[in-house]
């Protein structure tokens, strides 16, 4: 349905967005995910047309929207910090969109009394919006981007200013109005927990360019590169060569490794390559193995009630983290063997 | 309890003053309100009324009020409307689009508010006047006896001096409001479907309305005590209550006539500025000052392309016409310079600048102009100190709910037109027990009443935007209650100090009404001294009052380049 096509843009001389490219289907709620400052934002309001872009075209259903202005595109937006009329009472914010398209006044009061019902907030409809929590704003905000039926609804990290219960508690409903109301949506955020949360589908963004796209599970198991799995939050990386590659073999500085999946597309041999060690899938080694096994000192042990998070340091440069069931005591020698199913050879 | 007792004995006397410091600090700027505004207007209120009982209240009193009273709200009205008209479209466009040439413009706009209203109308008169530069030009191009453009002494010619002295303002205080306003909020609107008209309707003006009553009531206000306009280019037909006050007191000698055309006016101008005040009583959308810039950029498209090209060369013609005009007019000799017969060649002459300097023996009240001057800026860095220091206990002391009443009566200065507080310090001070009249600090005084008002309503907004926790994490992090105010409040005030400055050190370089009625004669400010050399006969007069309205002008402007130097 929308199509966004080689988008280019600067912002104060310096490049933002490099040819970025990325389509949303029908229903699908899209997460655009990337660290502060890498156009997220910005991306958005081009597609929302409150910006134009240097190059590039918005389609929606085939359709170039670059004639169409702002007000005439119907794609919903909710603004990072909400941008509730402070003039305005709940209930005429969320009335707002509604009296644009020229409603009768009783469907006006139908719809917002509806959408604020969905939101939970029915109840506030007289209240000044500058009373609100920063809660209570945000579910007025996306009740008045959901409103008037947009055709798209954008959000721009709508949780970034909320404290972490009332963020899981509004990922919760967040998905389930996703999902009831089917229509598709952009969700942008640094945070990957909110992007695997509610995402059919994940696009990464990296200095100006998409850096991965899939669905969380693909892109969890298997990010597109250093940057991405560092991103993603695995820590244990460790640069590497390919020593052979049927069965693939990498040789690091902590030993030998044959993780259980060749990466698209097959390295050379003798090529350098990352390998990603998850944390899980580790246990202590019982008799030595040639392989996916490292060993190291025992940095610190800490205790996270249904398991325990491991620091071992291999080498004086290499520290990697693992989840074990049992504590290891500080200071004392380990040897772990690794499953190589928790071993991904990135790159 | 032994604990309490002890702390109580060890320091008696210095419990007591660190008790009432506190008090101090929001009682003093109360006294000097009391002393040098209350009691004077307060004598004023005395006569009249006093008059009016011995008097009785005559068909003949009621035409000498009611003229001057139905005129003055007259001009006022049709003079904000027009200045809004203008106003409006200037502020916009200067608070979202960058352009060549918009500094160069923004220093433009705040020449004629700091220009003496005296000046102003010197300039008008050296551009459309009789001997103006457009008559002098159309007469040579057609070969004309008498001059084609008629325009002094009519109305038209007061509400087109009007507007160019009060559009400053509209773009000031709602130019200053439309750039803090968040555009994400007019963009929500935009994003929900609303056409770019309707999101100035519904977003927009609604966020603009208070900041738009604002300065309508205070370009009223402004236009209603107009004196200095309506005394130059009014002449003999239009008198403002102002005026009426000014002639009767100083020309009639009629005392009590001129105080109760005062109380009167004061009734009107109060009645305004409790209006004014009690716009500020609803609370003010909490802002965090933006940097400057944030939200303009160039305009797009051919539409807006033309709106700004517009409005910019609009408020060119208007703001530069007649300064150009004046320097012009000043350099250029038409006439002979003492009326002397014969044939007299026209062409550029620095006559007049030369006059400046010369000390004509002949005349005991002759104050070279240089001296003038020198008056003028000293007593502008006096009003600039008493008004800054009152201004800021004043902001700090209302800033407790418990003392918001005194928000009004700070405030009220803005009601007084200066010449009735000029009228209040002579009934006052002019008498044997308090006879200060002769000491030359009651001029910075009366400038620092007329001040006072615009320092607190600058500082004021932007002292209560600063929200609490940020004060309270600078306390948190160690900072003792000074230095809080040094790190937290000072930094983000710093912009509105410095436009307070501007403003009072402008309003007392121009001040003309109050100083009219205090300044001695010795001790010329260049506006009083531009009117005495107006008032002169001969064309040398009139060119060396045109010349030093040009030396004003240029003052004026340095002063305002320095400062806007600093604030950036």
């Amino acid at each position: 349905m929308l199509e966004v096509g080689d988008i280019y843009k600067n912002y104060a001389g310096k490049p933002l967005l490099q040819g970025v490219s990325f389509g949303v289907g029908e229903g699908e709620t899209v997460c655009l995910l990337g660290p502060s400052g890498s156009g997220k934002s910005t991306l958005l309001r081009i597609i929302a047309g409150l910006e134009l872009p240097e190059a590039g075209k918005i389609l929606w259903d085939g359709k170039d929207m670059a004639s169409i202005p702002v007000h005439r595109r119907n794609f919903g937006l909710m603004f990072q910090d909400y941008a509730l009329l402070p003039h305005r009472s709940v209930a005429e914010n969320v009335a707002f969109g509604l009296r644009m398209q020229a409603l009768t006044r009783a469907e006006i009061q139908a719809r917002v009394a509806e959408s604020l019902e969905k939101v939970h907030m029915a109840a506030f409809a007289p209240r000044r919006v500058t009373d609100l929590s920063g809660g209570e704003q945000q579910r007025v905000a996306l009740a008045r981007a959901l409103a008037p039926r947009p055709r798209l609804l954008m959000l721009d990290e709508p949780l970034g200013a909320l404290d972490r219960t009332l963020r899981e508690q509004l990922i919760e409903e967040l998905h389930r109005l996703l999902q009831t109301t089917g229509i598709p949506a952009i969700y942008v955020t640094h945070d990957q927990e909110e992007a695997f949360a509610l995402a059919d589908r994940l696009v990464m963004l990296h200095d100006g360019r998409v850096e991965q796209v899939g669905s969380p599970a693909e892109v969890y198991g298997r990010p597109a590169s250093a940057w991405a799995a560092r991103f993603l939050g695995f820590n244990n990386l460790i640069a590497g060569s390919v020593a052979a590659l049927d069965p693939l073999r990498v040789n690091t500085a902590i030993g030998t490794f044959q993780p259980a999946e060749m990466p698209i597309p097959i390295p050379a041999l003798g090529s350098p390559v990352t390998l990603l060690i998850r944390p899980t899938g580790v246990k202590l080694a019982g008799n030595d193995h040639q392989v996916n096994q490292v060993s190291g000192v025992v940095e610190d042990a800490l205790f996270q009630g249904d398991r325990f998070r491991i620091g071992l340091g291999c080498t004086l440069a290499v520290s990697l983290q693992f989840y074990l069931p049992e504590p290891l005591i500080p200071g004392q020698n380990a040897v772990l063997v690794i499953e190589a199913s928790s071993i991904v050879c990135l790159e | 309890m032994r604990f309490i007792a002890a702390r109580d004995d060890r320091r008696p006397i210095g419990a007591f003053f660190t008790r009432y410091a506190g008090v101090w600090l929001w009682l003093l700027p109360l006294l000097f309100l009391g002393l040098f505004f209350f009691y004077p207007l307060g004598a004023v209120f005395h006569l009249a009324i006093n008059w009016a009982f011995t008097q009785g209240w005559s068909v003949d009193v009621w035409e000498q009020v009611a003229h001057p009273l139905l005129f003055t709200v007259w001009q006022a009205l049709l003079s904000t409307l027009l200045t809004l008209v203008l106003g409006l479209p200037a502020a916009y466009v200067l608070a979202r689009y960058t352009f060549p040439g918009k500094t160069v413009l923004q220093v433009l706009t705040t020449l004629p508010f700091i220009l003496p209203t005296i000046v102003v109308a010197v300039a008008f008169n050296a551009l459309l006047g009789p001997r103006g530069v457009i008559n002098v030009l159309l007469m040579q191009a057609f070969n004309l006896a008498n001059p084609p453009l008629q325009v002094m002494n009519t109305l038209g010619l007061i509400l087109l001096a009007h507007v160019f002295y009060n559009t400053t303002i509209v773009i000031r205080i709602v130019g200053s409001a439309w750039s803090q306003l968040d555009q994400r909020l007019e963009q929500a609107a935009r994003v929900l479907g609303a056409s770019s008209t309707k999101v100035a309707w519904e977003v927009t003006l609604p966020l603009l309305r208070p900041s738009i009553l604002a300065a309508s009531l205070l370009v009223f206000l402004f236009d209603f005590t107009s004196f200095g306009v309506i005394l130059l280019l009014g002449g003999p037909h239009f008198a403002t209550l102002e005026v009426e006050i000014y002639t009767q007191a100083l020309q009639m000698l009629n005392l009590p006539l001129a105080g109760l055309l005062s109380a009167i006016q004061l009734l009107c101008t109060l009645l305004l500025t409790v209006v004014y005040a009690r716009l500020g009583d609803k609370q003010p959308i909490p802002l965090i000052p933006r940097l400057q810039g944030e939200g303009t950029r160039p305009p797009r498209g051919w539409r807006q392309k033309l709106l700004v090209a517009g409005m910019a060369a609009v408020l060119l013609a208007l703001l530069v016409s007649p300064l150009a005009a004046l320097a012009l007019r000043s350099v250029t000799r038409l006439d002979a310079n003492r009326g002397e017969r014969g044939p007299v060649i026209p062409g550029l002459t620095l006559d007049y600048y030369r006059q400046l300097f010369i000390n004509q023996q002949d005349s005991i009240f002759y104050v070279p102009p240089v001296q003038a001057a020198r008056n003028s800026l000293a007593y502008a860095l006096a009003t600039t100190g008493l008004s800054l220091s009152m201004g800021f206990l004043a902001v700090y002391a209302m800033r407790t709910r418990s003392r918001r009443w005194m928000e009004a009566l700070f405030m009220l200065p803005l009601g007084a037109s200066a010449v009735t507080l000029g009228l209040g310090f002579i009934l006052v001070f002019n008498r044997p027990p308090l006879d200060v009249r002769s000491f030359p600090w009651l001029v910075p005084v009366a400038h620092s009443l007329v001040a006072l008002p615009f320092v607190v309503r600058t500082l004021q907004p932007v002292l209560l935007s600063i929200p609490g926790s940020l004060r309270q994490a600078a306390a948190v992090l160690g900072a003792s209650p000074w230095r809080v105010w040094l790190e937290v409040d000072l930094p983000v005030m710093l912009r509105a100090v410095l436009v307070s400055a501007i403003l009072s050190f402008t309003i007392s370089l121009g001040e003309f009404g109050a100083t009219s009625f205090l300044a001695r004669p010795e001790y010329p400010t260049l506006p009083i001294a531009i009117f005495r050399f107006l008032s002169l006969p001969g064309a040398l007069n009139y060119g060396q009052a045109l010349a030093m309205a040009t030396v004003l002008m240029a003052v004026c402007g340095i002063s305002i380049l320095i400062m806007d130097k600093m604030s950036v």
